[in-house]
């Protein structure tokens, strides 16, 4: 029977889910905003964040909580690396250059996965002992688990982190001006290059921490990123493709719909929710719901 | 590399067409019809001197998957409506062909024939509503109905569903579409439908709806300006392509004897019927059969003899090879084989 607290209790998870599906989409959609490339890695750079928090967890007996910035600093080497080595060159194709994005980043999507099958095997891992670990807290009748409150909170200060970053400060200003017109940009002295690369810095920083997070409460294993990444390009469709603010509602959105298609139908369908009401937006709203380009 | 006035325009362009000489566009076309029956004499000949199983089996998939990419290159290369969410019509090919001959006796030739007709009209209902999103848009929308479908049919205890179907043992016979152990009939019906599939791009290259579906992919505004009807090219497009993606599917049902929804339906499928033609060019008549020469062959080979089980290698290799080729040659290695600009006037 639905009660008022168990409703309170589906709608509180799926918010809480739905914000680290937002941090998990967010760095995608930025990167889109910023050059209108989609990263068909995605999901595999939240995969490498979850195996490196583990990483740190084993090795040096580092808390998942602790390991969030390394992570953080590692994902956003990687994403300016990938953006400098691979991607680059994909935009510098005359023709196909559509195919050449999707295609070069889905390459190297599948070259990440065959590495961490072969050097970390396709095992499934968990992170056996972490402080937050499997602590709830109790909100009146509703059980909160830790991992995820945490989780949820951090995404909302990374949110808010980054509107400062962009409404505030000279690097915002030229991600701003770069997304306007990237051409147009040089003449006031700013690289394009670079502010490409920092932006796929900053866009794998933030899937960095949503992989960190998620590590603490989540199995990890080389094919971890698809059902993730899949869930990433719907909620960025439906906030938006390149709206900060379109990805956190639509990643909340998508965690509530999840959570009650759950009780509703079978919770084998609960993905059909979702896809649903994504199809649904999009055939009234064919540019996501905060979507203006 | 970058395109100048002064450069003769692209062969294939709409353009090269009509002023630049009729004759030698007819001449080119003749030339390439002429290329294609030798090249289908030839692999009709290859059976003779193989009696690999395992080589046999890398041939039909490699044919399998040029008709595959031909037909999602009549929709994405041609029309320039990218879908990654194909896997769907090759599932409705699948599951028609097996449900009718399993549920209901159906022979498969008619299976084929009714999953193709199913999927063209299930093309038809979706590009309905979803031809309206544009880029990224409709992409992402096409791997999301994909993926739809896929978790319906793997809740569908009728149609198996996470279990999948066998295809039950039948005596031999080409009515039945078994051939006990041998693999040389699926051979030359799986040639025959690549055929069939680069014959229908060839005879589309030079009609109407292959100069309409190319300027809607180059510029829909200017197409619709000019009186192309955009919306039903795209829809023409979709349905044709779906019929054949469709054929394919109930063929490799009949093939492998078993399905389940992972292995007709899921999204990576999708993007291995997209990659050949990625890889040889995409809109391109010869790029989908050249990138599956290239790519099946490859991946198998790598599977058996690097990739052992859950290693990884195979998938290292094969992600390396596509980021490499498509970062060096993002117009397909098809461009590899015409002649230089300049030197094709003659």
């Amino acid at each position: 029977m639905l009660t008022a607290s168990s409703i309170a209790q589906i709608m509180v998870s799926g918010l809480l889910t739905g914000l680290i599906y937002a941090l998990v989409a967010v760095g995608l959609s930025l990167i889109f905003g910023l050059m209108n490339v989609v990263n068909f890695a995605h999901g595999e750079f939240l995969m490498l964040a979850m195996y490196a928090t583990f990483g740190l967890a084993l090795g040096l007996a580092l808390d998942p909580l602790v390991a969030v910035p390394i992570v953080m600093a590692a994902l956003f080497v990687f994403g300016a690396a990938v953006y400098l080595g691979i991607v680059s060159y994909a935009m510098r194709a005359r023709v196909n250059s559509g195919m050449v994005q999707i295609f070069s980043t889905f390459g190297l999507a599948i070259l990440l996965r065959g590495l961490a099958q072969y050097f970390l095997t396709p095992n499934y891992r968990s992170i056996a002992h972490s402080w937050l670990g499997s602590r709830t807290f109790a909100l009146g009748p509703i059980y909160v688990p830790a991992p995820q409150l945490v989780g949820a909170l951090i995404s909302i200060a990374a949110f808010f982190a980054l509107w400062l970053l962009i409404t505030r400060t000279d690097f915002g200003k030229a991600i701003e001006a770069t997304r306007e017109d990237a051409d147009a940009v040089a003449l006031v002295g700013i690289s394009k290059n670079r502010v490409f690369a920092l932006g796929w810095g900053l866009g794998a920083m933030l899937v960095g921490l949503a992989g960190a997070i998620l590590a603490s409460f989540y199995y990890i294993y080389p094919n971890v990123g698809g059902p993730f990444a899949l869930i990433a390009y719907v909620t960025v469709a439906l906030g938006g493709f390149g709206s900060v603010f379109g990805a956190l509602a639509a990643g909340v959105i998508v965690g509530l719909v999840e959570a009650l298609t759950a009780v509703i139908l079978p919770s084998d369908l609960k993905e059909v929710g979702v896809y649903a009401v994504y199809l649904a937006v999009v055939l009234f709203r064919p540019r996501g719901l905060f979507g203006s380009i | 590399m970058a395109p100048r006035l002064s450069d003769p325009a692209p062969i294939d362009a709409i353009s090269g067409s009509a002023p630049v000489g009729g004759s030698a566009f007819r001449r080119r076309r003749r030339g390439e019809f002429v290329a294609a029956a030798a090249i289908l004499l030839a692999a009709a000949a290859l059976p003779l001197g193989i009696d690999s199983v395992y080589v046999e089996n890398i041939l039909v998939l490699t044919l399998m998957y040029a008709a595959l990419s031909q037909s999602w290159n009549i929709l994405c290369g041609y029309c320039g409506q990218i879908s990654l969410g194909h896997a769907l019509y090759f599932g409705i090919g699948a599951y028609a062909t097996t449900l009718l001959l399993v549920k209901f006796g159906i022979p498969p030739w008619f299976g084929f024939v009714a999953g193709g007709i199913l999927a063209a009209l299930v093309a038809l209902a979706l590009g309905y509503p979803c031809f309206r999103l544009k880029g990224h848009y409709y992409t992402i929308a096409t791997i999301v109905i994909a993926e739809i479908a896929s978790i319906l049919v793997l809740n569908w205890p009728w149609a198996g569903a996470a279990m999948g179907i066998q295809i039950p043992y039948a005596q031999p016979s080409w009515l039945a579409f078994q051939f006990g152990r041998s693999k040389i009939p699926y051979f030359y019906f799986v040639l025959a439908l690549a055929a069939v599939t680069w014959l229908a791009t060839w005879l589309i290259e030079d009609s109407k709806w292959g100069y309409w579906w190319r300027a809607v992919k180059d510029d829909p505004d200017a197409a619709e300006s000019l009186g192309v009807v955009v919306f039903r090219s795209k829809m023409a497009a979709a349905a044709l392509s779906a019929f054949f993606t469709a054929v394919a599917g109930g063929f490799y049902a009949e093939f492998v004897s078993y399905i389940d929804p992972d292995s007709v339906m899921n999204l990576q499928l999708s993007l291995l019927m997209a990659l050949p033609a990625v890889l040889g060019g995409i809109g391109t008549l010869w790029g989908p059969a050249l990138g599956a020469a290239i790519i099946v062959p490859l991946s198998e080979l790598t599977r058996s003899y690097i990739g052992g089980s859950g290693k990884g290698t195979d998938l290292i290799v094969y992600g390396a090879l596509v980021m490499v080729i498509v970062l060096l040659r993002p117009e397909g290695l098809a461009s590899l084989l015409r002649r230089r600009p300049g030197a094709a006037v003659p």
